[in-house]
C-alpha cells in the first residue's frame, strides 16, 4: 500500500512492445532494401494510403473493445461513395459546379454513415441479434445496393466537380495531405476517448463482462449503439477522403476493408472478444499492414502477389503473441 | 489403509493462506463427510484432493505413496473423480455424448454408437435414472444432471468420488435417490468424500466425518460420535452473539414502499415497506424467487408493480434509473455480475459511480484517492496492483461493497452478503451493514443462511414460490422461518 500511484503492473509485456517492435523491424528492413523507402514521397504515400483503413479501424477499435464486430464497413464505404457521387452529380444542373455541391456531398456522406451505423447498432442492441449476423447481412445489402446504383458498372463523379474536389485527397498543409491530417486528428481524439473518458472505460467494461457492466448501472445498450454509430460516422469521413482520389465508385470499392480494419485492430493488441482496446496499437497495426504491401512493391525479393499471405501470417502471429498477457481469472 | 489422503496440506492464494496444515484420509468403502461453514476451506481441500490445484505445502498420498497431480486429468486417470456444485456438462450435447465425452467408444475410425448407447443405459439403470440417453442435457432437471455426472464418474472406474454439495439443488425425494446411490457406490468399495450443509443428511450417510473451520480441521473421527447439534457447534466455533452486531435500529421515514411487484416467471404480488435505518431480511429456499424479485425491483429484469421511493411513485426499467433514485442492488454473484475479474481494483471500484470522476476526462488522481479510501475503510487486503480475479473472495466482496457504496445509495439491496467468505470477514460485513443502517440508509439483506437473517435483520420477510408467505420480527426462530419457507403443512427440514 506504499506506492499509491501504481495503477497497473509495469512489467513490459510482449503485447505492448510486440507491435512496435514489428513496425520498427519493417521500417529498418525497408530502409536497408530501398533508399527511397524513407523518402518524403514514400512516407506520405504510405500514410495517406493508411488513412482510409486507419480512420475506420479507430472506430472498429471501440466496437471490438465493447465486445462487438462490424463486417459491413467496406461495403458501407462503397455505398456511401456511390450515394455521394449520385447526389453531387444530380445537383450539378441546379447548383452548378461549386464548393456548395461538394459540401452537400460531404454532409450526405456523414449522415449516411451515421444512419448506417445507427441501423447496425439498433438491430444489435434493440433486437438482440448477434453483431456478426447483423453486419454480415448489412455487408451484403450495401454491396448489392452500390452495384445496383452503378447498374453493375462504375459511378463517376462529374468531371468538373472532380477537379474541384481532388485537393481534398491530394492537397494539404505544408506538404502533409488532408487524409493524413484527418487520420491524425481522429487517432488523437480516439486515443483520448478510449483512455480517459467514461465512454472508453464503459466500452472496456462491457466487452470485459456485459453482465457486470449492466449490474454496475452502465447504460450498456446506449454505449454499444454509440460505438456502431461512431464507426458509421468514421466510415463516412473516410469515404469523404477517398472519393476525390479516384472520383468514382463501383461494386469493387472498399472491398475487404472490413477485414483489413479488423486485422489492424487485432495486430495492435486489442482483444478480439472485447474488454481491452488501444487506439495507438490500431494505428501501428494499420501501418504494418500498409508497409508490407509497400515494401513488396519497392523490392524484388518477394512477389507483391504474396502480400496477402504475409499479412495473414502477421495477423496470426500477432494473436499468438497476445496470449501471454491474458489475465488468470 | 487410506486410498487418498492429505497430510499437513497448506494452500495459499497470493499472500493469504486459506488452508493451514489439513490432514484428511479417505478409506475405501466409506463415506467421508466434510463439513464446515462457507469459507472454511472445504472447496479448496476437495480441489487439492481431485488434482485441480496443487497444495502449497504438505503431501497428497495415493495408496500411501506421495503423488503430485499435474492436473485433474492425471487424478482422473488414477481413479479420482470430482463432481462439482456447478455441473461440468456440455449442455448442448446428449446424455450419452456427455458420459462418453473424451473417451468415446470407437469401431475403427467411427463412433460405436450402439455400444455407447447400451453402456449408458446400463449405467443409468444402476442409478435408477429414467432419462433417455439421447436427451439433450440442457433439458434435464438438476437431479438428472447430477445423475449424469455420477454416471460419468462410474464409467471412469472411480475409486475415489469427491462430491461438492451434491444435494444443494435437489429436492427431498431426489436426495433420497442420490444417497441410495452413494451407499451403493460405497458398498462396491468406492471411497466417497461428501460435503453438505444439511446436517441431517450428513448424520444419515457419513461413516467418517471431518469438520473444518477457518481453513483448519477442528474435528475428525467416526461420524457416529457426533450428533447434529455437536456438528453445528464445532462448525461455528463461536457464539452467535459474537458474530452479529447489536440491533440498535431507530427506524425513520419510509424509504421504500412496494406493492404488487410481479416479476414474470419468478414472483407475484410482492409487497413490503422499508424504513430508513432498518435492515429487512429476506429469507426463503433456493428457487423461491428472492433474487429475481429484487432484481426486478432494481430494473435488472422486466417487472411490474407499484414502487414508491421516499413517497414518490417511480418507474424503474433499467439499473441506472434505480441508481439515480438512490436504489442499488449488490449482487450475490460477484464473479460474473459484480466485478470485472480481468481488470484492476481502481477500474472496478469506480465503474458504478464513474460520473463522480468524470470531468470531461476521467480524473484518475481522484480515482486513486477513492481507492486509498476504500482500502482503508473496508480493510481490503492484497496487492493493490493485482487483477481483481486474483483477490480472495472476501476481499472481492469488500471491493464490491466499496464499489456500490461509492454510488451513495439511500436504499441498498444486498444479496448474499457473505457467500463464500471467511468468518472473520463475515463479522466485518455484518458490522458494516449495521453501520450503514445506523447512518440512515434503508437496507434489504437477502440470505440463504438463516442464522445470518436472524442475526442481522430487524424484520424478516419470508418468500416461497415467488410470494411473500409471512413477515417475522427481529427475534424470529429458525423454526418459524422454515415453516413459512417450506409451507406450513410440510414436514420440518433444516436448511
Amino acid at each position: 500500500m506504499t506506492d499509491a500511484a501504481a495503477p497497473a503492473p509495469r512489467r513490459i509485456r510482449m503485447t505492448v512492445i510486440g507491435p512496435i517492435l514489428a513496425l520498427v523491424l519493417l521500417v529498418v528492413a525497408g530502409a536497408l532494401m530501398n533508399p527511397n523507402f524513407l523518402g518524403w514521397d514514400n512516407v506520405t504515400n504510405v500514410l495517406a494510403r493508411s488513412a482510409f483503413i486507419g480512420i475506420i479501424a479507430v472506430g472498429m477499435t471501440f466496437v471490438i473493445t465493447a465486445g462487438g464486430l462490424d463486417l459491413s464497413v467496406g461495403s458501407m464505404a462503397a455505398f456511401i461513395a456511390g450515394l455521394m457521387i449520385l447526389v453531387m452529380n444530380s445537383l450539378v444542373p441546379t447548383m452548378g459546379v461549386g464548393i456548395p455541391v461538394i459540401l452537400v456531398g460531404m454532409a450526405v456522406a456523414l449522415l449516411a454513415g451515421l444512419a448506417a451505423g445507427l441501423l447496425n447498432g439498433i438491430l444489435i442492441t434493440r433486437l438482440g441479434i448477434e453483431a456478426f449476423i447483423v453486419t454480415l447481412g448489412s455487408m451484403g445489402i450495401y454491396r448489392s445496393l452500390v452495384t445496383w446504383l452503378a447498374d453493375g458498372g462504375t459511378l463517376s463523379l462529374d468531371f468538373n466537380l472532380r477537379s474541384l474536389y481532388q485537393p481534398v485527397y491530394y492537397g494539404g498543409i505544408a506538404g502533409i495531405t488532408w487524409p493524413i491530417i484527418v487520420f491524425a486528428v481522429v487517432v488523437v481524439l480516439g486515443e483520448i476517448v478510449m483512455r480517459s473518458t467514461a465512454f472508453g472505460r464503459h466500452c472496456a467494461a462491457i466487452g470485459s463482462n456485459e453482465q457486470v457492466a449492466k449490474y454496475s448501472s452502465v447504460r450498456v445498450d446506449r454505449v454499444r449503439l454509440t460505438t456502431y454509430a461512431a464507426l458509421g460516422l468514421l466510415v463516412g469521413i473516410a469515404t469523404i477522403m477517398y472519393v476525390p482520389r479516384l472520383g468514382s465508385a463501383s461494386s469493387a470499392t472498399g472491398m475487404l476493408w472490413e477485414l483489413e480494419a479488423i486485422a489492424a485492430v487485432i495486430i495492435g493488441g486489442t482483444v478480439l472478444k472485447g474488454g481491452f482496446g488501444r487506439v495507438w496499437g490500431t494505428v501501428i497495426g494499420v501501418l504494418i499492414l500498409t508497409l508490407i504491401g509497400n515494401l513488396l512493391n519497392l523490392t524484388d525479393f518477394v512477389s507483391p502477389y504474396l502480400n496477402g499471405a504475409i499479412q495473414g501470417a502477421i495477423i496470426v502471429l500477432a494473436v499468438v503473441l497476445q496470449r501471454d498477457g491474458k489475465a488468470r481469472a | 489403509m487410506s486410498v487418498l489422503a492429505l497430510k499437513n496440506v497448506s494452500r495459499s492464494f497470493g499472500p493469504i493462506e486459506v488452508l493451514h496444515g489439513v490432514d484428511i484420509a479417505l478409506r475405501p468403502g466409506r463415506v467421508h463427510a466434510l463439513i464446515g461453514e462457507n469459507g472454511a476451506g472445504k472447496s479448496t481441500t476437495m480441489k487439492i484432493m481431485a488434482g485441480y490445484q496443487p497444495p502449497s505445502s504438505g503431501q497428497v498420498a495415493l495408496d500411501g505413496r506421495p503423488v503430485a497431480f499435474a492436473d485433474m486429468g492425471q487424478a482422473e486417470a488414477q481413479g479420482i473423480s470430482m463432481i462439482h456444485q456447478e455441473f461440468n456438462l456440455a449442455e448442448q450435447l446428449t446424455v450419452e455424448q456427455n458420459i462418453f465425452l473424451g473417451r468415446e467408444l470407437k469401431r475403427g475410425p467411427l463412433l460405436d454408437k450402439p455400444a455407447m448407447r447400451a453402456r449408458t443405459r446400463e449405467l443409468l439403470d444402476r442409478l435408477e435414472c429414467r432419462v433417455a440417453p439421447d436427451r439433450v442435457v440442457s433439458t434435464l432437471s438438476n437431479s438428472d444432471k447430477q445423475m449424469v455426472e455420477i454416471a460419468k464418474a462410474l464409467l471412469r472406474d472411480t475409486r475415489v468420488l469427491v462430491m461438492d454439495e451434491p444435494t444443494a439443488v435437489l429436492t427431498r425425494a431426489e436426495t433420497a435417490i442420490l444417497l441410495r446411490q452413494v451407499r451403493a457406490l460405497r458398498d462396491a468399495g468406492t471411497a466417497v468424500l461428501f460435503t453438505s450443509h444439511k446436517l441431517d443428511e450428513v448424520e444419515d450417510i457419513a461413516d467418517d466425518l471431518t469438520i473444518m473451520r477457518d481453513g483448519r480441521v477442528v474435528w475428525t473421527g467416526e461420524a457416529s460420535r457426533m450428533d447434529q447439534h455437536a456438528m453445528a457447534n464445532a462448525m461455528v466455533g463461536r457464539e452467535k452473539s459474537d458474530l452479529f452486531p447489536a440491533k440498535v435500529s431507530t427506524p425513520g421515514e419510509v424509504a421504500l414502499e412496494v406493492r404488487d411487484l410481479t416479476v414474470p416467471g419468478f414472483s407475484h404480488d410482492v409487497g413490503f415497506t422499508l424504513r430508513r435505518g432498518e435492515i429487512l431480511g429476506v429469507a426463503g429456499l433456493i428457487g423461491s424467487g428472492r433474487t429475481e424479485t429484487f432484481e426486478g425491483l432494481c430494473g435488472l429484469r422486466p417487472a411490474t408493480g407499484d414502487v414508491r421511493i421516499f413517497g414518490e411513485s417511480v418507474r424503474i426499467d433499467h439499473p441506472w434509473q434505480a441508481q439515480a433514485l438512490g436504489l442499488c442492488y449488490l449482487t450475490e454473484d460477484r464473479k460474473t455480475r459484480g466485478l470485472l475479474l480481468s481488470k484492476g481494483l481502481r477500474e472496478n471500484l469506480t465503474l458504478q459511480a464513474l460520473a463522480k470522476f468524470d470531468r470531461g476526462l476521467i480524473d484518475t488522481g481522484a480515482e486513486e484517492r477513492a481507492l486509498d479510501q476504500a482500502i482503508a475503510d473496508f480493510d481490503i487486503r492484497g496487492d493493490r496492483a493485482a487483477l481483481v480475479g486474483n483477490l480472495s473472495g472476501g476481499n472481492q466482496q469488500k471491493l464490491l461493497f466499496a464499489k456500490t457504496l461509492l454510488a451513495d445509495p439511500r436504499i441498498i439491496v444486498i444479496d448474499e452478503p457473505t457467500r463464500g467468505i471467511d468468518i472473520g470477514t463475515k463479522q466485518q460485513m455484518y458490522a458494516l451493514i449495521r453501520k450503514l443502517a445506523s447512518e440512515g440508509r434503508a437496507i434489504v439483506v437477502i440470505s440463504s443462511e438463516m442464522q445470518e437473517v436472524i442475526g442481522l435483520a430487524d424484520r424478516i420477510l419470508v418468500m416461497r414460490h415467488g410470494r411473500v408467505t409471512g413477515e417475522l420480527g427481529a427475534n424470529a426462530t429458525e423454526d418459524a422461518i422454515v415453516k413459512l419457507a417450506m409451507g406450513v403443512a410440510t414436514e420440518r427440514e433444516p436448511a
